[in-house]
C-alpha cells in the first residue's frame, strides 16, 4: 500500500464517512484558491441510491426541457387508441371485449419509442462515457434509467386510460387494473431498459429493440390482458391472483437478471 | 518525481487492426505530457485505455500504483477526461450539468466548487443558459470544467484545444499549467506542435501504435520537433 492512490484511499475509504480529497489535488485553479472537494467514498447502499436518484432526476430534468420521450409516447398512444377505436367500431359488437387488448398493445408499442431514446440519446450526443467513468457500480445507471422510464410510461398511461374510456366507453381506471399495469410496466421497463442499453450502439437500433424485446414480453402481455379482462368482466378476486403472480415473478426475475448482467454490457474486450 | 500514470507494454487491437503495439509511457505528478501523432496513430485509444473505458489486450496500466483490476471502480474517481465529445447534456445548464456529475462523484455540498470551476473556465456569466445555446468553444470549456470538477490527480485531455479561439486556448494553457503545478499528471493530445511545446514538460510522438520519440520540451526547439514529426510520418 505504498503507492499514491492507495495512500489516498487510506484517507478516503471508510464506508459512509466523509473524506477530504487528497492534499495534492486540492487548490487547483487559475486565480482564486479552489474550494476543497469533499467526497464520500464507499458509502454503501446510501451512496448507490443517491447515484440512482441523480440519474433519474437528470433524465426527468432533461425530458422536461426536451419533451422528447413522453410527448412522443403519449401522442402515439392516444393516436393508436383512436385508430383501434375506429377499426373495431365497424365490426365488434361489445367494445369491452377488445379494450383490454388495445390497452396492452398500445402500452407495448408506445413504450418501445421511449425505450429507444433511453440510451440512444446518450450514444447520439456522446455523453455515455461520462456515465461509465463515474465511480459507481454501473447497475446504478440501469436503475436510474429504469425508474425514469417507469415514470414516463405511467405518465403516458395516465392520459391513455381516459382516452380509452372516451373512445371505447370502458372504464379501466380500477384498482386491480392499475396494479396489473404497474407490475406489467415494471417488467416491461426492466427488460426494455436492459435491451435498450444492449442495442444503443447498434446502427439499426430502432428496429432491433422491438425485434428483441417484444418476444420476451409475451408473458407480460398475456398476463396483463387476462387480468385486465377479468376485472372488466367483473370476475372474482380468485381469478386475479394467478396472473398477478405471473407478473410479479416476471418482474423479480428480470430485475435481478438485469442487475447482474448490466455491467457486462459495457465490458469492452 | 513519483509516477502517477504508468503504461507498460500495452497492446490493443480492434478486429484485425493493431492500434497500440507495446506502448510504454509514464507521467509523473506535476508533469504535463503531450502525445503527438497523425490521425489513427492510436492517441485516442491510448487515452480511452488509460481511463478504463477500454481494456488493453495485453500489458498493464497503473494509476498511482493501482490498476482497475485491483482497485475497481473507485479508481475512476482519480481520473478526469476530456473527450472528443463534450460528455455533457444539452438540455441542462452548466451548473445543472456539473451538479449532476458532482452527485455521481459523491461530492458533498458542491455549489462552491461548481461556482469556482465555472469561474475558472469563464462561464459563470452564462450559467443560466442551457448548454445547447453555447458556442463550440464554450462547450469545450465546460467539458474541461466537468473534467476538473472533482479535482482528479490524473487528467486525460483528448485534443482539448479543438474549437477554442486564441483567447480560450491561452486560458486553457494557463489552467493546464496551474493544474500540472498542483502535482497532477496530465496526459493530453493535440495536433498543434506549437501548443505542444508551450504546454508540455515532455512530448511523445505516437506512430502506428508505438511511441517513437520522447523528449523534454526544455531540450527541444520548434524546428527540431517539426523535423521529428515529419520524419516519423514517413514510411520506413
Amino acid at each position: 500500500m505504498n503507492n499514491r492512490v492507495q495512500e489516498m484511499n487510506e484517507d478516503l475509504v471508510m464506508p459512509g464517512e466523509v473524506a477530504a480529497a487528497p492534499e495534492t489535488v486540492r487548490n487547483a485553479g487559475p486565480a482564486a484558491p479552489s474550494p476543497s472537494v469533499q467526497m464520500r467514498t464507499n458509502g454503501g447502499l446510501g451512496a448507490y441510491m443517491r447515484k440512482v436518484r441523480a440519474i433519474t432526476r437528470k433524465e426527468l430534468q432533461a425530458e422536461w426541457r426536451a419533451k422528447e420521450v413522453f410527448s412522443t409516447m403519449t401522442i402515439f398512444g392516444i393516436l393508436a387508441v383512436l385508430v383501434f377505436g375506429m377499426a373495431f367500431d365497424l365490426r365488434v359488437p361489445k367494445s369491452d371485449m377488445v379494450a383490454p387488448g388495445v390497452l396492452w398493445v398500445v402500452l407495448l408499442f408506445a413504450g418501445v419509442l421511449g425505450l429507444n431514446r433511453s440510451f440512444g440519446a446518450e450514444v447520439d450526443r456522446g455523453s455515455l462515457p461520462a456515465l461509465l467513468l463515474a465511480p459507481m457500480d454501473r447497475s446504478a445507471i440501469y436503475f436510474g434509467k429504469m425508474i425514469a422510464n417507469l415514470i414516463f410510461m405511467l405518465a403516458m398511461l395516465a392520459l391513455v386510460l381516459p382516452t380509452i374510456l372516451i373512445i371505447f366507453d370502458v372504464n379501466m381506471i380500477k384498482t386491480w387494473i392499475l396494479v396489473a399495469l404497474l407490475l406489467g410496466v415494471l417488467g416491461y421497463v426492466a427488460v426494455g431498459t436492459l435491451f435498450a442499453a444492449m442495442t444503443a450502439s447498434v446502427r439499426a437500433r430502432e428496429s432491433m429493440l422491438p425485434i428483441l424485446l417484444l418476444p420476451l414480453m409475451v408473458p407480460i402481455f398475456v398476463a396483463g390482458v387476462a387480468l385486465t379482462a377479468a376485472v372488466v368482466d367483473g370476475r372474482t378476486l380468485g381469478d386475479f391472483w394467478r396472473w398477478l403472480g405471473v407478473l410479479s415473478a416476471y418482474d423479480l426475475i428480470f430485475v435481478t437478471i438485469a442487475f447482474i448482467v448490466f455491467d457486462m454490457i459495457w465490458q469492452e474486450s | 518525481m513519483s509516477e502517477l500514470i504508468e503504461i507498460r507494454k500495452v497492446y490493443k487491437r480492434y478486429g484485425r487492426k493493431s492500434v497500440l503495439r507495446g506502448v510504454n509511457l509514464s507521467v509523473g505528478a506535476g508533469e504535463v505530457v503531450v502525445l503527438l501523432g497523425a490521425n489513427g496513430a492510436g492517441k485516442t485509444t491510448l487515452l480511452r485505455t488509460v481511463s478504463g473505458l477500454s481494456k488493453p489486450d495485453r500489458g498493464e496500466i497503473q494509476l498511482g500504483g493501482a490498476s482497475f483490476s485491483t482497485a475497481g471502480y473507485e479508481l475512476r474517481r482519480y481520473i478526469g477526461l476530456v473527450s472528443h465529445t463534450s460528455l455533457l447534456y444539452d438540455n441542462l445548464s452548466a451548473p445543472e450539468n456539473l451538479n449532476f456529475f458532482a452527485r455521481l462523484y459523491d461530492m458533498q455540498a458542491p455549489a462552491e466548487r461548481i461556482e469556482w470551476t465555472l469561474q475558472a473556465v469563464d462561464l459563470w456569466r452564462r450559467r443560466r443558459d442551457l448548454v445547447r445555446t453555447y458556442s463550440r468553444g464554450m462547450v469545450q470549456r465546460l467539458a474541461i470544467a466537468r473534467a476538473i470538477l472533482h479535482n482528479p490527480p490524473v487528467l486525460l485531455l483528448d485534443e482539448p484545444d479543438t474549437g477554442l479561439d486564441q483567447e480560450s486556448a491561452e486560458m486553457l494553457h494557463q489552467l493546464i499549467r496551474k493544474l500540472g503545478a498542483d502535482e497532477r499528471a496530465i496526459l493530453l493530445t493535440t495536433h498543434n506542435l506549437e501548443r505542444a511545446l508551450a504546454w508540455a514538460d515532455r512530448v511523445c510522438l505516437l506512430v502506428d501504435g508505438r511511441i517513437v520519440f520522447s523528449e523534454k520540451t526544455a531540450n527541444l526547439t520548434g524546428d527540431e520537433l517539426r523535423r521529428q514529426y515529419r520524419e516519423a510520418g514517413r514510411p520506413a
